[in-house]
């Protein structure tokens, strides 16, 4: 089922377009604040730590490990895995795991992120690293 | 400045019904506010101040007109199923102000008749949608990280549930009334691990209202008099993503605030209205209000420690949000008709606390796993 789940498309917005441009060149972009120096995700022009408005674009490694998950059983488009993953840069964000055993997920375990199509600018998701 | 002792819950009332595909939503809102009205003894000209949220159909303006009221102060705090907590504490400063000397506050949906309309996007929404957080896989995250930090097992969560059907089999109005098991519950269908399908609450159609008054008014109807003594409120999100810990909800904030205002501590509770979407709901919650250490809730539900007449704590003796009612996917409000019940000496014979005259009624709405809103509210009886 998996292979034939269809993903909205992001709506974006003047805030955030950076971001999806950069998913579309296969850029996992995160936020980070020059004035307190911490990152954070999903971006924002405005720090939500400091309310510096020097926020920069950075591009995150991808490497994440799953803070926490959960197996949906069931649904419309057959089951999938919600998750919190950690970002090697620090910011938890959520997400699927996709692409890999969903059984035999720990918390802990390390992912990569992986983007995946929609009708607009890809999504980004994390698989098993 | 306190709202403390000033204000006092007059009426209130559970709609009976858990499923209503023959009636409006307004309807139910309009049945709920006439039976508050009428368990208070007062008419409905006496309703000077209103209090609705997202489940009132059109907001503050089309429901003020359809109930035909004429009032002089009005709020819509939406904070998802905690609203109506955060709206008896609103509802007592704008008492205490002298903005309206009778509030009424109701709640009314049919999620089982049919689908609910979406909530309106956040800034979030590109970031977070196509992720299908769910109320089970969002409060599933939270459980899964609990266990991992905590040890805390399924039979443990199990124990929420066994606590809530003991008390369910006496509530004529329940939707489910079945006494169950720990090995039921873990034996029931794995929904989004690692809840089951018994960790989970009801859907259902139904509705609740509170009237919300002066002292003096109060003391001038017939009902035992029942009055908020503390207020909490407070929000919790992943906020950036920093120091994210799915294992302590918002209460950790509103609760002591309430605890304070009252002047009382977890130890003086008598009754708990603890909001029960799902076991793990529970078990956070009454780590996170001080009822035991963070960490520790597994083995202070286990044993039937929530189980009127059994346990220590006495929770949710209408059988709660997981097998009586939990009207529009929202359970502040009857958290606070439950306790309000035990308060006045109403509740069911076999669940009644004796001499119950310290309660607490705490509730969390939007997502646990997400973003969240909580609101603990401390009553006494007078």
């Amino acid at each position: 089922m998996a292979e034939t789940k269809k993903y909205p498309a992001p709506v974006t917005n003047p805030e955030t377009v950076e971001f999806w441009e950069a998913a579309k060149a296969g850029k996992f972009m995160i936020k980070r604040c020059t004035a307190c120096g911490e990152a954070h995700y999903f971006p924002r022009s405005i720090c939500p730590f400091c309310f510096s408005d020097k926020t920069v674009w950075e591009e995150s490694s991808g490497e994440a490990t799953i803070y926490t998950y959960s197996l949906m059983r069931k649904s419309p488009t057959g089951p999938y895995a919600i998750a919190y993953v950690t970002l090697k840069e620090g910011p938890s964000l959520q997400t699927n795991i996709v692409d890999c055993d969903l059984t035999s997920l720990k918390i802990g375990q390390k992912v990569k992120v992986v983007f995946k199509p929609t009708d607009g600018a890809p999504l980004p998701f994390f698989t098993a690293a | 400045m306190t709202i403390k002792g000033k204000a006092y819950i007059a009426g209130i009332y559970e709609h009976p019904t858990r499923h209503a595909p023959d009636k409006s939503t307004a309807q139910l809102h309009a049945e709920v506010a006439k039976g508050a009205i009428e368990d208070a003894g007062l008419t409905k000209a006496d309703i000077d101040g209103y209090f609705c949220a997202g489940d009132a159909p059109g907001g503050l303006w089309p429901m003020v007109d359809y109930l035909g009221l004429k009032v002089r102060h009005v709020d819509s705090t939406e904070t998802g199923g905690c609203s109506y907590l955060i709206h008896l504490g609103h509802a007592a400063e704008a008492i205490a102000a002298g903005k309206c000397s009778i509030a009424l506050v109701t709640l009314a949906g049919k999620p089982r008749t049919g689908p609910m309309p979406p909530r309106a996007a956040g800034a979030e929404a590109d970031f977070e949608v196509a992720y299908g957080a769910t109320t089970h896989n969002a409060y599933g995250m939270c459980a899964m990280r609990h266990m991992h930090d905590y040890g805390t097992t399924s039979e443990q969560l199990a124990w929420i549930k066994v606590a809530a059907s003991h008390h369910a089999q006496h509530n004529p109005h329940a939707m489910l009334r079945d006494v169950v098991t720990v090995e039921d519950v873990i034996n029931s269908p794995m929904i989004s691990d690692p809840l089951h399908r018994m960790d989970c609450c009801v859907v259902t159609d139904g509705g609740g209202a509170m009237i919300v008054t002066t002292p003096e008014i109060a003391k001038s109807l017939k009902k035992p008099l029942v009055r908020l003594i503390g207020h909490g409120e407070a929000m919790k999100g992943p906020r950036g993503g920093k120091d994210l810990d799915l294992t302590y909800s918002a209460g950790v904030w509103s609760g002591p605030r309430a605890f304070e205002e009252a002047g009382v501590t977890p130890k003086d509770i008598k009754y708990a209205s603890i909001y029960d979407s799902f076991t793990i709901t529970v078990l956070m919650q009454l780590e996170d209000l001080g009822f035991c250490k963070k960490g520790e809730g597994g083995k202070f539900v286990s044993d039937g420690n929530l189980i009127s007449g059994v346990g220590k704590l006495p929770f949710n003796t209408d059988g709660g949000g997981l097998c009586s009612n939990h009207p529009v996917n929202r359970g502040g409000m009857t958290k606070i008709l439950e306790a309000v019940r035990q308060l006045r000496g109403e509740a069911h014979p076999k669940v009644q606390v004796p001499n119950c005259d310290l309660a607490i009624a705490h509730g969390t709405g939007g997502l646990l796993g997400v973003r969240h809103a909580a609101s603990t509210c401390i009553l006494e009886r007078v």
